[in-house]
């Protein structure tokens, strides 16, 4: 199964929370299954705790929470939610499965 | 309608955040309300931002407050661009972390959606920003762009809703601004969650000329000025005119001062106008208004007093020339900072603008004397109600710091007694200046209609602008009435021919009885010398009949002595 467009190398993805709250949880599962079926091993996940972290929020322009940020490949995108809508999220990363 | 509250400070009393914005602070009877949100609605460019920022840098700067900027609009650097011109340093502001300016970038189309989300990231960046400084003031503006950037409404109020009770909780005085909606205060009704103080900007057009107002919708648990209040928004930033009504409690003066004309200060019971008191000049075109205001500007500059010159007609220099000409050189006193013209058009701003212009550069100048010229310029840009309401309130204004106003009307014909818009009875004194038409001339008159508090003269008075200054001279009442100018010396000059053929009439008389007395006398002294000469024939005949007599006696004797007893004899 290729799931990956050919210029990729390595994506790297930061989620942002604020917390341990259901919804950073729900997030941060459906990332790490997306990240399974269509980036397999070329993935990078960085989880920021904004409670933390709180500084770090003004540099990606964070407002909502959860927020998946896209640094690598650029351009950067930015897609918010607990990224249960699977459909929208491929579409925000701009991830197309390529399915038989 | 300003209502005032006691000034009784109960431990109930909201507490206030001062703004530091000039006279906003006085309308809500002092400030905002402190620790708690206040929403500022306004359609685009009415001056939300600014007055937002000019809260919060006047925080840092005057109150030691630091504040939070979360702009969802503009970046750091156009905010500080943009408030640069009005002397603000953000930069510098920033650098002494006395402001914190985080811009909140929100584009639709870089946003994905993606299910359950909350908006904790904000909270999290503007707690940082609050912490990070200490801040005790914070402004979102415009937070209405989240509403263009998400598309879950039913989320973006919960989280507002959260976010204006999160502020309230962290005790931040907050300024939130919104844009205005057709229907609602704000386009998304965030008058909705704020519900402490509302704060509507307005900048309406009338007539092609645009006037900034402001007005507190409402303000819980306070009092409150109610009118639309014009603000203005200069270099220095944003200035609230407070002044609705000041109302009649002002102290009166009974210091006189000079009106800088001898005459007129004499026909006003020999002293002038009191300080303090307002002075209407009307009068048709050309008869002298502004001369007569110049003279006044004059005398109070050489007493050492300061005059502020809101000239609606003439440029400054346009107007020390013109008084040179009648003798008055106001050259020096603008030079010593004495005298200060203010020259402007009426048209450049609304009524309203120019009442802020003026409170303003009163304020700052602080003039023994104010002298407008001509306020009938200023109807142009109003409606009667409105520069009446305007006119109560600047000469209240006045009259509340002791200022001494004189203002010139221009009336057109008709009955002079009549000003446009009745401001007549604001006024304490009124001089009315006014053609006099005869003999193909038109010659000025001066009259005082009223002038409350002193006795004054009722004559009129001719006015003569010489070379050497304002002379009044008394009219000639004569038989056909007044007369003036030419008419006036013609008159005076047959007065003088008469005079003098009356003069020359009893020399005439006064020589022909001489004469007649010599005459007389002529005849006199003929008659006697005649009489005389009478009176010597008789004595001479006497004489001769005496010696007659006398030869004849003796020659009787002489006969009888040679007729001897003869003729004696025989004549027995």
């Amino acid at each position: 199964m290729k799931a990956v467009e050919e210029c990729s190398d390595m994506w790297e993805l930061r989620l942002y929370v604020a917390g341990q709250t259901p919804k950073s949880m729900t997030a941060f599962a459906n990332l790490k299954r997306l990240c399974e079926e269509h980036l397999e091993g070329k993935y990078r996940i960085e989880v920021i705790d904004l409670l933390k972290n709180p500084q770090l929020a003004k540099g990606d322009q964070i407002f909502a929470i959860p927020t998946l940020v896209r640094k690598l490949p650029q351009p950067l995108k930015r897609v918010i939610g607990d990224l249960s809508n699977t459909e929208r999220v491929l579409v925000g990363l701009d991830l197309r499965p390529l399915k038989e | 309608m300003t209502i005032r509250k006691k000034n009784l400070k109960s431990p109930e009393e909201l507490p206030k955040c001062t703004t530091g914005i000039r006279g906003l602070d006085e309308i809500t009877d002092g400030g905002l309300p402190k620790g708690r949100p206040t929403l500022i609605c306004g359609s685009a460019g009415c001056g939300k931002t600014l007055m937002a920022m000019e809260f919060l840098v006047r925080g840092a700067a005057q109150f030691n407050e630091p504040g939070v900027f979360m702009s969802f609009e503009e970046s750091s650097d156009e905010l500080a661009q943009n408030v640069a011109s009005l002397g603000f340093d953000l930069n510098e502001l920033i650098a002494s972390k006395k402001m914190y300016i985080d811009q909140v970038r929100i584009e639709r189309s870089e946003i994905e959606e993606t299910g359950e989300y909350d908006l904790e990231g904000l909270f999290i960046r503007l707690n940082y920003a609050i912490d990070s400084i200490g801040a005790n003031r914070v402004v979102l503006d415009t937070i209405e762009s989240l509403f263009g950037g998400l598309a879950n409404e039913g989320v973006l109020r919960a989280e507002l809703r959260r976010l204006f009770r999160w502020l309230k909780e962290k005790g931040v005085t907050a300024i939130i601004t919104g844009e205005r909606g057709e229907k609602m205060l704000t386009r998304h009704g965030l008058e909705e969650y704020v519900s402490d103080c509302v704060i509507l900007l307005d900048n309406r057009v009338e007539g092609q000329i645009s006037t900034r107002r402001l007005r507190i919708v409402k303000y819980r648990g306070s009092s409150h000025g109610t009118n639309e209040y014009p603000f203005l928004i200069d270099e220095k930033g944003i200035s609230v005119l407070p002044i609705t009504s000041i109302g009649l409690q002002h102290g009166v003066s009974t210091e006189r001062i000079s009106t800088g004309i001898p005459r007129l200060d004499t026909m006003m019971g020999g002293e002038g106008y009191y300080r303090g008191s307002s002075v209407l000049i009307s009068g048709t075109a050309g008869t002298g208004k502004s001369s007569i205001a110049a003279n006044f500007a004059n005398a109070a500059c050489s007493r050492g007093e300061r005059c502020l010159y809101f000239a609606f007609e003439e440029a400054p220099s346009q107007i020390t020339r013109n008084m040179r000409s009648i003798g008055i050189d106001l050259e020096p006193w603008i030079e010593q900072g004495l005298l200060d013209i203010y020259a402007v058009r009426p048209s450049i701003y609304g009524l309203e603008m120019h009442l802020v212009k003026m409170y303003k550069m009163v304020t700052e100048f602080k003039p023994e004397v104010v002298i407008i010229d001509p306020v009938t310029n200023l109807i142009a840009i109003g409606s009667d109600t409105e520069v009446k309401s305007m006119l109560a309130r600047l000469i209240d204004f006045l009259k509340a710091n002791q200022i001494t106003a004189l203002f010139t009307n221009l009336s057109h014909g008709g009955s002079l007694e009549m000003t446009e818009f009745g401001i007549s009875s604001l006024m304490d004194t009124w001089l009315l200046l006014r053609d006099i038409e005869i003999g193909g001339e038109r010659n000025r008159g001066l009259y005082i209609l009223k002038s409350r508090g002193m006795a004054h003269s009722n004559q009129i008075r001719e006015f003569l602008l010489t070379d050497k200054g304002i002379d009044l001279i008394d009219v000639y009442l004569g038989p056909g009435g007044v007369l003036t100018g030419a008419a006036r010396s013609a008159q005076e000059a047959q007065e003088k021919a008469s005079d003098l053929m009356r003069k020359e009439e009893i020399e005439r008389k006064k020589r022909e009885l001489e004469r007649k007395r010599a005459a007389l006398e002529a005849q006199i002294t003929a008659m006697r010398s005649e009489f005389e000469s009478a009176e010597e024939e008789v004595a001479k005949l006497t004489q001769q009949e005496e010696m007659q007599e006398k030869v004849l006696a003796g020659d009787r004797t002489e006969m009888m002595r040679l007729r001897r007893g003869d003729d004696m004899r025989t004549r027995k």
